[in-house]
């Protein structure tokens, strides 16, 4: 059974395990979704450690007055991979 | 410190650890081909998998270690957390369809699904043990660390039990008993810790953890002597004269002024009610004489709020180092990249049936995993404050966290722990166990092998894999397991990842550009770490000034130069041709 397309550019499912793969078959290189995803938790990945390079003082403000910065952004940082990834799977069973 | 042991620990303890083993030995009977044994038949459920993601991952270094990081550093223990995690997000949304659709048994025939080439076998099959073995490291030294105050018993032995009791999983059955393994471990591991969190919650802060007068804030020496004798303020070490437990609120918040103890809080109520408050933590000094090692434990008084940010452990974020930054950012390149290049994850992805399986199980895996950090925050603070520390052992934080709550508690949990280190080194052992027998000795050498063989070569390289982690667990006793992890997430990330993305991304990669990446990369992060700073103070007893290397985390330089190395040797060589 060959790899198909799909409309995403992703893989379909119960594809062959054989290696009989074409080298330039786009239907094994990721989602435009998925890579879409990926690009905006880099972003929000990134934004964080450049922000505990550059201006650690920040992230001990306390912006709501109760849990500092630092703590609202590793927590978020987790939520975000959580919900994202359920986005993900979401859109991709439909 | 010493640690009594209780007959009901050991009980629960033999218990679970007991109840594993039959497990395993009943799954036995199924796991019998080459299918079977390598990839537990591609018939696991996803939501399983997605479990026994969890229960692969969250290896000693994110129970044990990560909580002890906290307990001891504050904040940045939390950012291994969130660098762990995050490297899950490269394994969904780039690596997890394709590698299913391209591979079978390992990484390495993904790698060389469409070149066929002996060479990218050899390559891959290499840094396949190479990051198993780091990987394996820091579980064993966590297994010793764990078996000393549970069972009485010296760390060596903690690790031999570990080392067969894990041989024994993966040679009994392979992949079914060892996703077994996996699906269970994560389950005890992020139901119990959610229990705990829970209780760290009811109890709130709690000024002196709740002992009469004010806290005791005389240094303490802990001397190991150049026999192996242990003082404690120049006296024998006994249960009568040992160490002071640490870790504790001295002062809670305005708000609280009149109370020794907050009561139960809510999840964020605790942490703004910690940052508050003033705590007692411990500078450590080292000096070494003619007499042995003597390190002194000075309690300081300090704002809790001081911990809650960066810079605690990475001691370069706080002064602003360049080197410093450098070595930071490095690592947290690494365990974004690293997590979907580590051998051990990458074949659980040939355990179910298609790419959605695989798709699925990672989100299950993401939601455990993520659930599971979050804890760690409230594991690794509890513990901070729990008054019931022992300073000279990181990996003890979470364990004795329980025991503060109960005896029972912390048999569970140091249980839990030991079976934590058992998934995590089966799903090593097996990654390992299959690049010797698939890719080394019938891709690589040509051996052509029955079914039967080719599950008894593996099983031979089980035996031999979990004898030289019994070694090394034994040799690098006494290092924060954590740590330890960082440099297999370099390595892995290093070798790895640019062979892997490049692969899907580049159709002009060639196979000498994917042999070349991953042996560069694997020998210059191997390299690099064992002419850094950290090794050198921390391994060879050498002053970390000696070192050759600007920082000490390898990534941020070698990542990049398997890239380039791929991209370089591919232009090279000729272009693929289409088939």
């Amino acid at each position: 059974m060959a790899p198909t397309k799909t409309r995403r550019g992703g893989i379909r499912d119960g594809m062959s395990q054989e290696n009989q793969h074409d080298p330039h078959d786009p239907a094994l290189t990721p989602s435009r979704l998925g890579l879409g995803l990926f690009a905006a938790y880099v972003a929000l990945y990134g934004g964080f450690m450049v922000l505990v390079l550059v201006r650690p003082d920040l992230l001990a403000m306390r912006p709501f007055g109760g849990v500092n910065l630092a703590i609202i952004a590793g927590l978020g940082l987790i939520g975000a991979a959580v919900a994202l990834s359920a986005v993900y799977m979401i859109a991709r069973s439909e | 410190m010493l640690y009594e042991t209780s007959p009901l620990a050991v009980g629960i303890f033999a218990a679970f650890v007991a109840g594993v083993l039959w497990l395993s030995f009943r799954l036995g009977r199924k796991g019998q081909s080459a299918q079977g044994y390598y990839a537990a038949h591609g018939q696991v459920h996803w939501f399983v998998n997605g479990v026994a993601f969890a229960g692969d991952y969250l290896s000693a270094a994110s129970f044990l270690g990560i909580c002890g990081m906290i307990a001891f550093s504050g904040y940045d223990g939390f950012l291994y957390s969130i660098g762990f995690l995050a490297g899950w997000v490269v394994a969904l949304f780039v690596i997890a369809e394709p590698i299913k659709s391209l591979g079978r048994f390992t990484f390495a025939d993904a790698l060389d699904a469409r070149f066929n080439s002996r060479g990218i076998k050899l390559a891959v099959a290499i840094s396949t043990l190479v990051v198993s073995i780091f990987y394996l490291i820091p579980q064993m030294v966590g297994a010793g660390s764990l078996v000393t105050p549970l069972l009485g018993l010296p760390h060596a032995v903690g690790v031999i039990l570990v080392g067969v009791a894990v041989t024994m999983i993966v040679v009994t059955a392979g992949m079914v008993s060892t996703t077994w393994v996996q699906f269970i471990k994560g389950s005890l591991l992020v139901l119990f810790c959610g229990v705990l969190t829970v209780l760290i919650l009811q109890r709130g802060l709690v000024v002196n953890a709740g002992r009469p007068g004010p806290v005791d804030l005389t240094p303490q020496v802990h001397t190991v002597c150049r026999d192996g004798t242990v003082l404690v303020d120049g006296q024998p070490q006994t249960r009568d004269h040992d160490l002071r437990p640490v870790g504790t609120i001295s002062r809670l918040p305005e708000r609280f002024a009149d109370r020794e103890a907050t009561g139960p809080l809510g999840p964020l109520a605790y942490l703004a009610a910690l940052e508050d408050s003033t705590i007692i933590t411990w500078n450590k000094t080292t000096r070494v004489d003619d007499q042995g090692t003597h390190v002194t434990f000075t309690p300081q008084e300090r704002p809790a709020a001081d911990l809650l940010r960066p810079g605690g452990y990475f001691k370069g974020l706080a002064s602003g180092t360049l080197a410093g930054r450098l070595d930071f950012a490095s690592l947290m390149l690494a365990l974004f990249c690293g997590t979907a290049s580590l051998p051990h994850i990458l074949i659980r992805y040939y355990t179910v049936k298609d790419a959605a399986a695989a798709r699925r199980s990672t989100v299950v895996g993401i939601a455990a995993i993520g659930f599971f950090y979050v804890l760690t925050l409230y594991l690794g603070l509890g513990a901070m404050t729990s008054g019931g520390l022992d300073p000279t052992d990181t990996n003890m934080a979470a364990p004795l966290l329980a025991k503060s709550f109960s005896e029972i508690l912390f048999a569970v949990i140091s249980a839990i722990a030991f079976t934590t280190v058992l998934g995590t080194v089966s799903g090593l052992i097996m990654a390992g166990s299959g690049a010797v027998a698939h890719d080394l000795v019938e891709n690589v050498c040509g051996i052509q092998m029955t079914d039967h063989e080719k599950v008894r070569v593996g099983k031979i390289a089980a035996v031999g894999l979990g004898i030289v982690a019994m070694a090394l667990g034994i040799l690098f006793k006494g290092f924060n397991v954590g740590f330890l992890v960082g440099w297999a997430f370099n390595i892995a990330a290093s070798a790895n990842l640019p062979a892997l993305v490049m692969l899907l991304f580049w159709p002009r990669t060639t196979k000498q550009g994917i042999t070349a990446a991953v042996t560069v990369g694997m020998l210059a992060s191997l390299g690099w770490i064992l002419l850094s700073a950290d090794t050198f103070e921390k391994v060879y007893g050498v002053p970390g000034a000696l070192a050759p290397m600007p920082f000490s985390q390898p990534g941020l330089v070698t990542i990049p130069l398997g890239f380039v190395v791929l991209v370089v040797v591919s232009l090279l060589t000729p272009a693929p041709t289409r088939r």
